[in-house]
């Protein structure tokens, strides 16, 4: 097997299952009971907690533990609107969000809401200067993918939360999933922060909100004080405690293993870009583990099965929105429709070799001849 | 060009006859403190110079700030004394540090290598008219400047400093004895300890336990507690007392209102024995003069009457609000306001006596034989082991 959709998920890491199956054991008791097994669970989470703060360098009260980023994504926004309601009803945003984020301020829009997108310069940047023009003082929020999930731009989120230093009133969320374990991350100046444990190989099910001292928020999920008050429901502490043991993991050697991709990127790039027909989408301010392009006259789904049929697994767009339609990310950035049909996404890891980049290139190669010669007929 | 930061050891250089001892015990408490930083420690008579990794600065300068014995410190560029490595550093560091507004500033040379080609006042001039000569924005003002550009001329290197930081003053932990503080899980006894590790005193901290009246929650936050004062104090013995058995046969036997008093001359017994098996001098405590009954003086006096051993009462004069003020700023106060009980707030009487009469204590003492409890008692003490990391590996094999 080829796996290169280490994006849409990883796959877990073995010591990582061996923390969630050792605590799910060893740990029966609910954190917030209070005889002495509750207070072992409740030991064992706050050091899970601590662990996690430590890394992303801020403190352990600003960790929110959720079922994952969508729904520390919903957290922060819907969280934001409702305690901040009486700020303003404008909301920005870009077209490069993920749909947890993007759907969500959709629905706000039906509330009354005005959501505005950020321009993006050539390079797939964020105006900066759109940025300044558009905040208003009805602005309540700003929410910004820092990694897009399909073509892996990166965004200067420092800068930018450093722009809204000034605007003291309005609430900067930042979308971190596709950035934390792939890069390192500062969160100096941003308010909210969300990102998934199983994008770096640990468990699906869990993720977090980083929220900052100074912010509040209004639960989405109620039923009083549990991690925290912000997220109701028994602790999920084999959960936990696996979570803070990935995000360590992928954090330990991380610039080795990050020169290691970077190599496999650039001989990838390379190659790709030697193929007639393939139009690379991704830029120089793409993190390395994403690789987007097109196809010229192949359909992604055509190519993705076929890949597929050999073993190897790719993706077209995010696994997470709907089939059919363009890819408005690849649109955003290109301003070509034919590109945004077209466009296939891989997406690589430490643990992918220069065997399985050189075994996906021979059979693309193959492929595509296959099928732009059928299409010839 | 080389940072180091260089620290200045202030009321210890007025300890002639110890001087080595005092310097000594810091440079192994800072050793210790920086231990997993990868720092190189070197030291003279007046002043210590760490060498370190640049990406460790915030957490070396974190750590410096908790240090007793330290009474400033900056970050200085070390160059080998030779006056155009000097103009190329101080030139450096002023473009690296400020920015083009306009600023007042003064040259402050100190030349203990005196063999330098000018002495402290030319170099002063000399320096100044090159600053004036490279940077427009600043203006000499001697009395009251924005800025002093620092210069030690020393025979092999010579440092240059802009900023001086303020350490936590005091005396290196360790360097005048060994005390026993009474750690309770209140507000005011990490505070006592914090002021007693500023004087230098090395403590070892005693917890008074009545499980099941207390519970181990009430343990665990007196752990975190101690685990905030090792960050001052280093490596420190917490002895839990168990005091249950006592406390229940206190309860029983003498009147209700005397309960308090009687209790806490049991605990200055214990404490008495405690410092003689683990080498105490003294004995500290967070009791501040009519904070509750038994901390009036006459109080104090009839419960102090039990011992020979110095109290030490570090918060005895201080008010409520300045306690809570240190608190929070050594970062205890959140932990000491959780709401579990301790052994001195169980069994509280209604009104207990504010002025008890010594030959009334004595007269209740006789009903009961504490003496073989306290030395079951001192068979039975449960000796933790505090650091400030100590949790670091606790679940090592988990997370």
């Amino acid at each position: 097997m080829v796996y290169l959709d280490y994006s849409a998920t990883t796959p877990v890491n073995p010591e990582v299952l061996k923390t969630f199956d050792k605590v799910s054991l060893d740990y029966p008791g609910n954190a917030n009971s209070l005889h002495e097994l509750g207070m072992k669970s409740a030991d064992l989470m706050n050091a899970s907690v601590k662990q996690i703060a430590d890394i992303l360098n801020v403190n352990s009260d600003e960790i929110i533990l959720t079922s994952g980023a969508s729904e520390a994504n919903n957290l922060a926004i819907l969280g934001t609107i409702l305690k901040y309601r009486n700020r303003g009803k404008h909301i920005l945003t870009t077209k490069l969000e993920h749909s947890s984020v993007s759907e969500t301020v959709k629905f706000l829009e039906s509330f009354g809401y005005t959501v505005e997108y950020l321009n993006l310069l050539p390079d797939g940047k964020i105006d900066l200067e759109d940025l300044k023009n558009k905040l208003t003082n009805e602005t309540v929020l700003v929410s910004i993918c820092q990694v897009n999930s399909e073509i892996g731009i990166m965004q200067d989120v420092s800068q930018i939360g450093e722009i809204l230093k000034e605007y003291p009133r309005v609430i900067f969320h930042v979308d971190g999933t596709q950035a934390v374990g792939k890069i390192k991350v500062d969160l100096t100046n941003i308010d909210l922060y969300s990102f998934s444990g199983h994008k770096i190989y640990g468990l699906k099910g869990i993720g977090c909100l980083v929220k900052k001292r100074g912010i509040e928020l209004v639960p989405i999920i109620h039923g009083g004080k549990s991690q925290t008050i912000y997220r109701s429901g028994t602790p999920m502490l084999a959960l936990y405690a696996s979570f803070a043991k990935a995000l360590r993991l992928i954090y330990t050697d991380f610039d080795s293993k990050y020169s290691h991709i970077v190599k496999l990127h650039d001989f990838l790039i390379n190659e790709l870009l030697k193929i007639d027909l393939i139009h690379v989408n991704s830029n120089e301010n793409c993190i390395p583990q994403i690789i987007n392009f097109s196809i010229q006259g192949i359909k992604p789904e055509t190519m993705l099965h076929a890949l597929s049929e050999k073993d190897i697994y790719i993706s077209t767009k995010t696994a997470c929105s709907e089939d059919n339609s363009l890819s408005e990310s690849v649109l955003a950035l290109t301003k070509n429709k034919d590109l945004a049909k077209s466009s296939l996404r891989i997406s690589i890891s430490y643990l992918t070799t220069e065997e399985e980049i050189k075994y996906f290139l021979k059979v693309l190669q193959e492929k595509i001849k296959e099928l732009s010669f059928q299409k010839g007929e | 060009m080389n940072k180091v930061i260089l620290i200045k050891y202030g009321e210890l250089t007025t300890k002639k006859s110890n001087r080595k001892f005092f310097i000594n015990t810091l440079y192994n408490n800072i050793l210790k403190k920086l231990k997993d930083l990868d720092v190189v420690i070197s030291k003279d008579i007046s002043r210590m110079y760490i060498e370190y990794d640049s990406i460790n600065e915030n957490l070396v300068l974190k750590r410096i700030g908790e240090i007793f014995g330290i009474h400033a410190y900056e970050i200085a560029y070390k160059v080998e004394t030779e006056k155009d490595n000097i103009l190329d550093t101080i030139k450096e560091v002023l473009s690296s540090n400020i920015d083009n507004n306009n600023y007042t500033f003064k040259v402050e040379t100190k030349r203990s290598y005196k063999k330098f080609s000018m002495d402290s006042m030319e170099c002063n001039h000399f320096f100044g008219s090159f600053i004036l000569k490279n940077f427009s924005n600043l203006k000499v003002d001697v009395h009251n400047p924005n800025i002093v550009v620092h210069v030690e001329i020393r025979e092999k290197y010579s440092y240059v400093y802009l900023n001086e930081y303020k350490g936590i003053g005091g005396y290196p932990v360790g360097t005048l004895g060994r005390g026993l503080l009474m750690l309770s899980g209140g507000i005011d006894s990490p505070v006592a300890g914090y002021l007693a590790l500023k004087r230098g005193i090395k403590l070892d901290l005693v917890y008074f336990e009545a499980i099941p009246h207390t519970s181990l929650e009430a343990r665990n936050k007196v752990i975190e507690l101690s685990k905030k004062l090792s960050i001052y104090g280093g490596e420190m013995r917490l002895i839990i007392v168990p005091f249950t058995k006592l406390q229940e046969t206190i309860y029983q036997n003498v009147d209700g209102n005397y309960s308090i008093t009687i209790m806490r001359r049991m605990m200055y017994r214990i404490m008495e024995k405690l410092a003689l098996r683990f080498k105490g001098l003294v004995i500290i405590n967070g009791e501040s003069i009519g904070q509750v009954a038994s901390q009036t003086l006459t109080s104090m006096n009839v419960i102090n009457s039990v011992t020979n051993i110095p109290v030490i009462r570090p918060v005895a004069c201080f008010d409520k609000l300045e306690i809570i003020e240190l608190s929070k700023k050594i970062d205890t106060y959140d932990i000491s306001i959780l709401p579990y009980e301790d052994c001195c707030t169980v069994f509280v009487p209604r009104h207990p006596v504010i002025n008890p009469v010594l030959s009334e204590c004595i007269k209740m003492e006789s009903r009961f034989d504490y003496e073989a409890l306290i030395d079951e008692i001192m068979q039975n003490l449960n000796i933790i082991k505090i650091n400030e990391d100590m949790d670091k590996d606790k679940y090592s094999d988990l997370l």
